[in-house]
């Protein structure tokens, strides 16, 4: 704890990638605290109170938006919910214009998912809110990530040293931007396995070792990720079948078994059961995809606090 | 009516001249170009001095641009676009035909240049199209085109769409003497792609326009110019490897030549990243390249390889860059920084001389495009950039004469500049910082 930032820079959580290693710890501890009070039978906190959080959502969510909309209650904060349809969007206003129009009811925080890459950046430039990423095209997912640290943390006591295998179409998923560099920033030793034409450019420069054998990558893997394979990247041509996928990279417990006996299973969701992973794996004991799900709250709450809730944490938990 | 150019630097690759020299200007054509040239006993003769801090020139031809008229006149019209051109010491422009209508027949060029007539600044040379309405199907009426005063054909802003047409192209504009200029694009390998695909863009999650995709297109031209005989131009060549194609194209006498851009041969892709992410600014095609790929077109740049430094001037309205990143529109305007930027990032940088910026910038164009100019010869209309190598300018885009504003030079300090731009004898571009120059605006 004590080499800890004590608050985070910026305003904004735009991306993993602009958090030094003691802010992400700041993040993950502080969601400790935070995840205590999703414990309690009042589990409610008056961090925010006062404060105004709007969730800007351009893409369809169910998980993440209602993830973060429990963290802003469960910190007493003012929500509220815009689900723009991306449809509308292509003859209606601009971005910069949405976000004025919100910005002039002064909210603290914006919460923002989006189909384009860097639209988060855009409203950050634009508005004094601050601006936290739940998602920006292929760019990133920061809580994401941080949950995902988190889980591992949870279960394996430290990310530093561990080996992380991170399993699918890695060319379009924010998810795996996030996890990446936050792993690499926080010294585990990350392993990225998916078809040549699912791996990003330059990928090697990420500071994973990318690979096509997922025997390879799960092999003595402390934690394995899988990411959602994605019905149009088939129809795009980047791999010929569902089938063909599940067959050369799904995780079944014959592969699991390669992984540490104590190896934990993980999935960002939402899965597609027998595609990306058997369901024997999705639902057995080494599974901690739930765990997920309970921890983004946590997680969440510790970045909405800590870029709304004022210097000290005194009424966080 | 004379005018007497005493004293200055004269750089004339075509003839050989580099060095103090006197250009005599009469009725706006080159009357004499020689060393102390006394003023005429008869009839009156303005006498500037210029002295040997600036540099004479050949007018400057930026063979790509986008004039944006008829269509698209909230980005730029030939009249501003002309006057950006003067601004930036270019005193003749070629456009590229992907206005709305496409300049795709005789017409569309003769209202293009009846736009220019009025403007009266830079010359302008219209680009016709390929194909009709640039979609990659039929050809144009090419020669009926040429007839109305194009100077070269183009899908620009596309490829030509398929290797046939481009043989058909290559074949029939071979007939009239005048070259096809391709923007080298595998439009099926490129895909949504907005940025050069490598690391920069894979940390951003923006979809990658791979340097794949201009190689092969490029090798495919060479391999039609070589079977048809005729005049390929590659646009805007943005790669090495398309580099070393021309290269070893030109090595063994293919007639292919081609154009880099000054964002190319000074920018690459990881100022994506910083200092402003995402920076719609920084979004072209061909996109910022590598920096292997900046380097290498440097090189072709000092070795020879490369023929002309082209703009690819493209306007954009504030609104159509004030979006994500993948929804604004490619390309930046170049008229005006291009020579400041040549000047510093080329001569002062002690890549080329000032003689081959000249080449590049004038006497390439000119044989490309087969047009006047490109050199100093007696009798031909007196165009002329006048250089101040040394003037420190700072880049100012809200002062751009272009309509729009889309660059991402805003700002920057740079060595040398433009003194003075001179079409048909008149200076339509005098530069206030350059006092020596100040009797040329009163000339």
């Amino acid at each position: 704890m004590s080499d800890n930032a004590a608050r985070l820079r910026g305003k904004d959580l735009l991306g993993i990638a602009d958090l030094t290693p003691s802010e992400i710890s700041l993040i993950l501890d502080t969601a400790e605290a935070m995840k205590e009070v999703s414990a309690r039978p009042i589990k409610k906190v008056p961090a925010l109170r006062g404060k105004t959080v709007i969730n800007l959502f351009y893409e369809p969510s169910t998980r993440t938006r209602t993830s973060f909309e429990v963290a802003e209650k469960r910190l007493s904060a003012d929500t509220l919910n815009i689900a723009i349809a991306t449809s509308s969007v292509v003859k209606g206003e601009t971005l910069i214009d949405t976000a004025l129009n919100l910005e002039a009811m002064s909210p603290d925080l914006i919460v923002m998912r989006h189909a384009s890459s860097g639209s988060c950046h855009l409203l950050a430039r634009t508005c004094r809110a601050g601006i936290v990423n739940a998602g920006d095209g292929m760019h990133e997912h920061p809580t994401q990530g941080l949950l995902d640290a988190f889980t591992i943390r949870e279960r394996k006591g430290r990310l530093q040293g561990l080996k992380v295998a991170i399993v699918g179409d890695m060319l379009h998923s924010r998810v795996f931007r996030s996890n990446v560099y936050l792993l690499a920033k926080m010294g585990a030793e990350v392993w990225a396995c998916g078809p040549p034409t699912l791996m990003p450019a330059g990928i090697e420069q990420m500071g994973v070792h990318a690979t096509t054998s997922v025997e390879e990558a799960v092999k003595d893997a402390d934690a394995v990720m899988m990411l959602r394979i994605q019905l149009e990247r088939m129809e795009g041509g980047f791999f010929p079948s569902l089938r063909e996928y599940f067959q050369v990279f799904g995780m079944t417990p014959e592969r699991v078994r390669l992984a540490k006996p104590d190896a934990i299973i993980m999935h960002p969701g939402p899965m597609n059961r027998g595609v990306e992973i058997a369901s024997e794996v999705a639902d057995g004991p080494a599974s901690v995809i739930l765990d997920q799900v309970a921890n983004g709250v946590a997680v969440r709450m510790a970045v909405l606090y800590l870029l709304a809730g004022g210097g000290d944490d005194e009424t966080a938990a | 009516m004379r005018l007497l150019l005493k004293g200055a630097h004269v750089i004339d690759p075509a003839s050989g001249v580099d060095g103090a020299r006197d250009v005599l200007i009469e009725d706006g054509r080159i009357a004499l170009v020689d060393v102390a040239i006394p003023p005429s006993e008869t009839g009156h003769t303005v006498v500037v001095e210029l002295g040997p801090s600036l540099v004479v020139c050949p007018g400057f031809i930026d063979m790509h641009v986008h004039l944006r008229e008829p269509g698209y006149e909230h980005k730029e019209t030939v009249a501003t676009g002309a006057a950006a051109a003067v601004a930036g010491g270019f005193t003749a422009v070629a456009c590229m035909p992907n206005t709305n209508p496409v300049n795709d027949s005789a017409s569309v060029t003769r209202f293009i240049l009846k736009q220019a007539a009025e403007a009266g600044l830079a010359r302008v040379y219209p680009i016709g199209a390929v194909s009709k309405g640039s979609d990659g199907k039929e050809l144009a009426e090419m020669a009926d085109m040429r007839e109305a005063g194009c100077v070269a054909y183009s899908d620009d802003g596309r490829p030509v769409a398929t290797a046939l047409l481009m043989r058909r192209a290559l074949e029939y504009a071979g007939m009239l003497g005048l070259p096809v200029i391709d923007h080298c694009e595998d439009k099926t390998l490129a895909g949504e792609g907005v940025a050069h695909e490598g690391f920069n863009a894979s940390q951003l999650g923006l979809r990658g326009i791979p340097s794949a995709c201009e190689d092969v297109m490029v090798e495919r031209d060479i391999v039609l110019a070589a079977m048809t005989g005729s005049h390929a131009h590659i646009a805007h060549l943005s790669t090495a490897g398309a580099l070393r194609a021309v290269r070893a194209a030109k090595a063994r006498g293919v007639r292919v030549t081609c154009e880099v851009a000054p964002h190319h041969f000074i920018l690459s892709d990881e100022r994506l990243l910083a200092p402003l992410a995402y920076d719609t600014n920084l979004k072209m095609n061909p996109p910022l390249r590598h920096a292997v790929d900046r380097d290498a077109l440097v090189e072709g740049l000092s070795d020879g390889t490369v023929d002309a430094i082209a703009t690819d001037h493209a306007p954009h309205h504030a609104d159509d860059k004030r979006v994500e990143f993948d929804r604004a529109s490619f390309g930046i305007v170049g008229l005006e920084t291009a020579v400041s930027l040549s000047l510093d990032r080329l001569v002062h940088a002690g890549v080329i001389s000032l003689a081959r910026l000249v080449e590049l910038l004038s006497t390439n164009p000119a044989r490309i495009l087969r047009v006047p100019g490109g050199r100093l010869q007696a009798g031909d209309p007196a165009d002329l950039t006048i250089l101040a190598p040394e003037l420190n300018v700072t880049v100012a885009a809200a002062a751009f004469r272009s309509k729009s504003r889309n660059t991402p030079f805003d700002g920057w300090p740079l060595r040398g500049g433009v003194a003075a731009t001179v079409v048909g004898g008149r200076a339509l571009f005098v530069n206030p910082g350059v006092p020596q120059v100040a009797g040329l605006g009163r000339a």
